[in-house]
């Protein structure tokens, strides 16, 4: 079987891909599919932990109220955040973060 | 779950993660992410969270998901193309990765109280969807509305920022 260890690790993973594709890569809709990753690493540590901490034969069910509420905060960032990128891109005609220095010192 | 079915949806998972950063094509980014969320609803499913498993599948892969791509093909983006590295900049985001997958190894191997396996739970009347129902809608009913308030804001903020101008 395997142990909480076993998904915290995955989840450790999964957050590390996110965080590479953030710091590696420099098209911005990439970077923010690589945040997606590094919220749903989090998430899946959440539900391991819950299955993890049973009470009285269950699981913790408080903790994935706490990964529904994540989700749909999730989805209301998405649509913001790609919001932002469209007056981003109708401003400058660029994804590409380099292009896009003019609040850089 | 078997331990080889959950190997196997890790590293699927892991598989489709890298391919969305490694890829250079935005579409082929965003179907592997599909794919990679699939991956984790099926071990939320292997943790007895089948109501998260399939939100995940409905929100993430079936929502989330084509906003993204109906962005990418709006702004009809393109393979990106290759330009010159930024050498020192690549250089300390591997040190900063690796370097965190070392910490990584390191707590989860040291983390003595996590080699224990799952305990058993009880086969209830009521299934997971209905505890998570009870939860959200008893003790959590004022959370509950607060994010009915933040997802009406969220989108009245996304149809003010795709105005043409700004007044």
């Amino acid at each position: 079987m395997a142990t909480l260890n076993d998904y915290l690790l995955a989840s450790g993973l999964l957050f590390t891909v996110g965080f590479a594709g953030v710091l590696l890569r420099r098209n911005i809709i990439i970077i923010f599919m690589a945040l997606e990753l590094m919220l749903n690493a989090a998430n899946l540590s959440l539900v391991g932990f819950s299955r993890f901490h049973t009470h009285a034969g269950l699981p913790d069910y408080n903790a994935q109220v706490l990964v529904f509420f994540i989700i749909t905060v999730a989805a209301a960032e998405v649509t913001v955040g790609l919001a932002v990128i469209v007056a981003l891109f109708r401003a400058k005609q660029t994804t590409h973060i380099e292009d896009l220095n003019s609040l850089k010192f | 779950m078997p331990t080889a079915l959950f190997w196997i949806f890790v590293i699927f998972m892991l598989f489709f993660g890298v391919m969305v950063v490694v890829n250079r094509n935005p579409v082929a980014s965003a179907m592997s992410l599909v794919v990679c969320f699939l991956g984790l609803a099926a071990l939320y499913i292997s943790l007895d969270a089948f109501f998260l498993g399939v939100i995940q599948i409905l929100v993430y892969a079936g929502a989330v998901m084509v906003l993204f791509l109906f962005i990418i093909m709006l702004l009809d983006l393109k393979a990106e193309q290759r330009r010159h590295f930024n050498l020192i900049a690549m250089f300390g985001g591997i040190v900063v990765v690796v370097l965190f997958v070392k910490v990584l190894f390191d707590v989860c191997y040291g983390f003595q109280g996590g080699n224990a396996v799952f305990p058993a739970i009880h086969n209830t009347e009521h299934g997971d969807t209905w505890q998570v129902g009870m939860a959200l809608f008893q003790q959590y009913k004022l959370p509950l509305q607060m994010i009915g308030a933040l997802v009406v804001v969220a989108s009245v903020g996304a149809v003010l920022l795709s105005k043409r101008e700004l007044k």
